[in-house]
């Protein structure tokens, strides 16, 4: 109506502030619904070596001899018959690689999983009902909380492994990733409760108990989907935290001696003198794929990180921003005036 | 005002309600009395709007009529029986009180589409109907609050609605048990101004045709003189002043209640605000 009548905004030189440029951008990028959210580049890269690795641990195994076949020569640089050279003990390095990222992401998506689970447990009743149940449940997980994670997981593995009667079961990948499962939880309890106390006091939580649901219901179906991305990053966390930790575990000595990791391939080569006798193709692959694939997934989930919360993504064209004005001299100056 | 027995056909009695808050700061205690002695009766077909202004306690008594919140003193009594607070006993109170909340930008969950809303209670209360029954009921639902055709909102999810849009799925969520008593808790507050009287009018229309008992919960005593049968005005947690919605409006015996009147814009004191102000500013 008296719109109409206003006169155009005068056109202003210069870069445009930087928060409308950005707001415009993720407003175009947004405006039509996705079934899946906005595709960044870091979350591209993170997948694409996520799902590399994945499949180098899943399908390589298949192709090549078997890890522990010590019949070739020992120590043999990288080439012909041997991609990435042999042990000490003769074992082919590349064999030993697939079969050790099969066990590693094996012990990660374990104990990230029930990590993940027992930190819903822990943190979403505790955040939702709240009072007595809330106490105590906060009570052990701030109990899980101090006590540092690296030496409660080596005493617990230590002991698990010399107790009688497990048989096969105490040098297995499988018994590692419970450990670390249920050593690995308590941060991401935190949060969760932190959130889920939270979307407690929303009105759709009271309006739904209004209409009758029963406690676990709205936990399950009211509550839970809304933490979606939340749940994915703390997975992911909790997937890094366990292939790293067994890692470290393995590096120790306590890992799963019996199956075949990243980290016990480390161990071997330590054992095994591969740095005195200069094999650096025995403990520079499983090392550099560790980091790599520690790299994709922190990437995955920053960039769930910036799904769940958009200002973050604001940051980088914001600071884009400020590098190309001070190139052109037109940056704002300390007092705040425009240079 | 005389107070109808409970031994009429259905009442929804509110009987000396209490309800403090302790609040701890260090060592000091203190008591908030949010609600003090409130005592009124909701009948079906009638409207009680309870007038008062933030932080007055008119929304502790709506939480706690629909059981969101227990009372420190006195009785909610449904038909003459004491409101439960747990199990089935609960479940069927509830299907006979319902409440629309405040902020339908927040009283939906975003996560589930506009049929989740309305057919979960219908699951709930009705539970020996088939799930095409409640499709059927669900739509009918969504049809009856002028939500047509209920076919092109029952899939949409809360965000692609507007707000008069969402309270009017709020509304048909509270009518899906089959609720004879309605607790509406400022249910226009947050839309805009221009769809605020469509809402009203469709909930003053399903209280006259289902024979609805509604509390009104309002600051807006405009809309409260219009579409209510009582007028309560709520002070800090007290119920200060109540009658017929014109006499109140129009001999108002509180102090507060002429305040409030003042504060509401009126063609005849046009500019007179302004007036005020500029000579204010001019003083100082």
């Amino acid at each position: 109506m008296a719109d109409n009548t206003t006169p155009e905004v005068p056109v202003r030189t210069g870069p445009t502030p930087t928060s409308t440029l950005a707001t415009i951008r993720i407003a175009k990028n947004d405006r039509k619904r996705r079934p899946l959210p906005r595709i960044s580049g870091k979350l591209l890269t993170g997948i694409i070596i996520v799902v590399v690795i994945a499949l180098f641990g899943i399908l390589a195994p298949f192709f090549v001899q078997d890890p522990r076949f010590s019949g070739n020569d020992a120590l043999l640089p990288p080439g012909d018959g041997h991609i990435l050279g042999t042990t000490k003990l003769g074992y082919d390095v590349f064999a030993q690689l697939a079969w050790g990222t099969r066990g590693s992401l094996f012990v990660g998506v374990v104990a990230g999983a029930l990590a993940l689970l027992l930190a819903i447990l822990f943190g979403v009743l505790a955040g939702y009902f709240g009072g007595v149940v809330d106490e105590i449940l906060t009570l052990l997980t701030n109990i899980m909380l101090v006590i540092p994670g690296l030496p409660l997981v080596m005493v617990i593995a230590a002991y698990v492994q010399n107790t009688e009667g497990l048989g096969p079961f105490a040098r297995s990948s499988f018994l590692v990733a419970i450990v670390l499962g249920i050593t690995g939880w308590a941060g991401s309890a935190v949060v969760l409760r932190a959130t889920a106390k939270s979307l407690r006091m929303r009105d759709y939580v009271a309006a739904s108990r209004v209409a009758g649901e029963r406690p676990l219901r709205v936990i399950f179906v009211e509550i839970l989907p809304n933490l979606v991305p939340l749940l994915a990053a703390q997975l992911i966390f909790g997937v890094i935290f366990a292939i790293l930790g067994e890692a470290g575990l393995s590096y120790l000595g306590l890992g799963p001696t019996g199956s075949i990791t990243l980290g016990t391939m480390l161990n071997d080569a330590q054992t095994g003198q591969a740095v005195g006798s200069q094999a650096w193709w025995w403990f520079i692959p499983p090392g550099a794929l560790i980091a790599l694939l520690g790299t994709g997934l922190s990437l995955i989930n920053f960039a769930i990180d910036e799904i769940v919360n958009p200002k973050l993504r604001l940051a980088p064209q914001a600071a884009r921003n400020q590098r190309k004005a001070n190139r052109e001299g037109r940056s704002v100056s300390e007092n705040g005036a425009i240079a | 005002m005389s107070h109808a027995k409970p031994n009429g056909p259905s009442t929804l009695e509110i009987k000396n309600l209490k309800r403090d808050y302790t609040l701890r700061s260090g060592f000091k205690r203190n008591v908030l009395h949010a609600v003090s002695d409130v005592s009124f009766t909701l009948e079906p077909g009638r409207t009680i709007a309870l007038v008062g202004e933030s932080g007055s306690g008119k929304s502790t008594v709506a939480r706690i009529i629909s059981r969101l919140e227990n009372a420190t003193g006195g009785q909610v009594l449904l038909d003459g029986a004491p409101a439960p607070t747990r199990g089935r006993a609960l479940e069927r109170y509830r299907s006979k009180v319902q409440m629309v909340f405040q902020d339908p930008f927040a009283s939906l969950n975003p996560f589930h589409t506009i049929l989740h809303h309305v057919e979960r209670p219908l699951r709930i209360h009705h539970p020996h109907l088939s799930s095409k029954q409640i499709k059927e009921r669900a739509y009918e639902l969504l049809e009856r609050v002028q939500l047509t055709p209920a076919s092109r909102y029952a899939d949409r999810r809360p965000h692609e609605l507007s707000g008069g849009q969402r309270q009017r799925v709020a509304i048909a969520r509270a009518l899906a048990p089959g609720a004879t008593y309605i607790v509406a808790d400022e249910p226009v507050s947050m839309l805009d101004v221009s769809i605020r009287l469509g809402v009203l009018n469709l909930l003053a229309e399903l209280q006259r045709s289902e024979g609805l008992g509604v509390l009104y919960i309002t600051h807006d005593l405009a809309t409260a003189r219009h579409f209510s049968d009582e007028i309560m005005v709520m002070y800090r947690g007290k119920i200060v002043e109540r009658g017929e919605p014109d006499s109140v409006i129009l001999n108002p015996q509180h102090e507060y209640t002429r305040t409030l009147l003042e504060a509401a814009a009126d063609p005849d004191r046009l500019g007179q605000l302004r007036a005020e102000v500029r000579a204010e500013g001019i003083t100082t």
